[in-house]
């Protein structure tokens, strides 16, 4: 088995989805979810704050250093992500498949690096 | 005696299948594809003394797989345990079981669509066909490093994201095999006309996707369009010696020389074609070799049936409704004589990159008598070109319409 971190992203600035939108996709995600958990591939998952609730630390010649809003300044923000166990790419691409449906955003797929004790 | 120039050619028939068989018994395709090459050094070095042994494919898998144990056994005492048990079998014929299957998997595995089209091709191209990077390389015109790169960086991929080495299930084939095939129609394309440099073609490069397409259509016979692209391949291919003038300009489908089309190409491909089309499942790949057909079965050039080529790039449009489907209806279009219409869809085309865009629209001006305007189309036809060969033949193209502007 190998893990996978799902993410989804959003564009910062698109036009927002209508409340009836969100609605359906929190019912539809809450529904991946359960699947997910279900068939025992979700080791964790969530939604995220938008990017401007973000603390950026770092250590520059020692001393630690914090700013406020996200790293990176990208117009495409991580919205949520799962991490999850599946045997090979093509699983994980299904799920994958599943979870850009249920967010309306494009789901980025990555291998982690560790493999788990089989 | 075996010459390097055979081994080569008995390598590059036997590697895919080696590696595919290794891939499964190791489950690593690195270790396969560098025991397989070490396998092939061993040839090159052994043959030419030792005369080529008489299952030269049996030969290269066993000696592939004793090397692949070696490198285990040296890279791992665990591996040397679990490995002990085969390391007596040095000469004897292998106990692999080699299984069609496995190059099946493989060729899947290369065209995962979680990989990048370069990259399914480089990696088609060298554990399929057998290809050393250098010749991939030199085939796609980028220098050997970064075809090295993309190959190992492919590999990778493959690796740590677990690409699985997996024919699709029913369900999944129709999303998967378009790009299997595709890839093995642009290797064709890229030798059928190349991208850049002196020649028209490649025919090194075309000969290898026709290999890769007899292939497919020998591990799986049930696809129509598997067949379909097979077909389409033949019957392009079959007029490769009429596409080019002894001092190697390019001559138009309709001034070709007929005679020196290849009849066995032809009679294959329609064969060929027959046989799928009978499936009843037609796909974009049977469509474009029975538009292929109507052009090779064509006696002479002013017996084409263009109203039936129209009839079917409608049919490919529907399925491919892609601007350059659009573009080749027009010119059949204007070959039945409706040059007005054909010229009002291409100037609602948004192909503006694309020298044969202004190629097309530069004919059909000048048909029209608008030969200002046709000279405004080749050139820019001419300045977007990349093939030496295609741009001398539209500098003629340009040449004869302003001698028609003059006179």
């Amino acid at each position: 088995m190998s893990q996978y971190l799902l993410s989804v992203y959003y564009v910062d600035g698109e036009e927002p989805l209508s409340d009836d939108v969100v609605e359906q996709m929190y019912a539809d995600v809450d529904k991946l979810n359960n699947k997910m958990k279900e068939q025992g591939v979700m080791l964790f998952g969530g939604g995220l704050h938008t990017p401007d609730m973000a603390t950026v630390v770092r250590s520059e010649t020692g001393n630690i250093v914090m700013t406020d809003g996200p790293f990176p300044e990208a117009k495409e923000q991580i919205g949520g992500f799962w991490i999850i166990e599946a045997p090979d790419l093509d699983a994980a691409l299904d799920w994958a498949a599943q979870a850009t449906v249920a967010c309306r955003g494009p789901v980025e797929v990555r291998p982690f690096q560790d493999e788990p004790e089989a | 005696m075996a010459g390097e120039a055979e081994i080569s050619e008995i390598f590059r028939a036997e590697s895919g299948r080696a590696v595919a068989t290794l891939a499964r018994r190791f489950g690593d395709l690195d270790i396969a594809e560098d025991a397989v090459q070490e396998a092939f050094v061993e040839a090159l070095r052994r043959w030419p003394g030792s005369g080529t042994p008489p299952s030269p494919a049996g030969w290269i898998i066993t000696t592939a797989k004793n090397r692949a144990i070696d490198r285990l056994r040296r890279e791992s005492q665990r591996a040397e345990k679990q490995e002990a048990g085969m390391l007596t079998l040095d000469d004897e014929p292998d106990e692999i079981e080699v299984v069609p299957d496995d190059q099946l998997r493989l060729i899947f595995t290369c065209c995962h669509p979680a990989l990048g089209v370069a990259s399914q091709i480089a990696l088609t191209l060298r554990l399929i066909a057998g290809l050393q990077t250098e010749e991939i390389a030199r085939a796609f015109v980028v220098p050997e490093t970064t075809m090295a790169q993309r190959l190992v960086r492919a590999k990778k991929k493959i690796k740590v994201a677990r690409i699985p080495y997996r024919i699709p299930g029913e369900a999944e084939l129709p999303n998967r095999l378009p790009s299997v095939l595709a890839v093995v129609y642009l290797i064709y394309n890229e030798g059928h006309t190349a991208t850049s440099g002196e020649d028209l073609g490649r025919p090194d490069v075309a000969r290898e996707a026709m290999r890769l397409s007899r292939l497919l259509a020998e591990l799986m016979p049930d696809e129509p369009e598997v067949i379909g692209l097979l077909a389409l391949l033949l019957l392009t291919e079959s007029r490769r010696e009429a596409r080019t003038r002894p001092d190697g300009e390019l001559i138009r489908l309709g001034e070709q020389d007929r005679t020196l089309w290849d009849r066995e190409l032809i009679e294959e491909g329609n064969a060929l074609l027959a046989v799928c089309l009978r499936r009843n499942r037609p796909g974009p790949y049977q469509l474009q070799a029975a538009i292929a057909a109507v052009h090779v079965n064509a006696a002479r050039a002013e017996d084409t049936d263009w109203q039936q080529i129209v009839r079917l790039y409608d049919r490919l449009y529907a399925l491919t409704p892609t601007p350059i489907v659009a573009l080749n209806r027009a010119i059949a279009l204007a070959e039945t004589g409706n040059v007005e219409d054909a010229l009002a869809t291409v100037d609602d085309l948004e192909l503006d990159g694309y020298h044969l865009y202004h190629a097309t629209r530069g004919h059909f001006l000048d048909l029209l008598g608008h030969t200002e305007e046709a000279d405004h189309a080749y050139a820019r036809a001419i300045e977007l070109t990349t093939n030496e060969t295609e741009r001398r033949h539209l500098q003629r193209l340009r040449e004869v319409t302003d001698r028609g502007r003059t006179a």
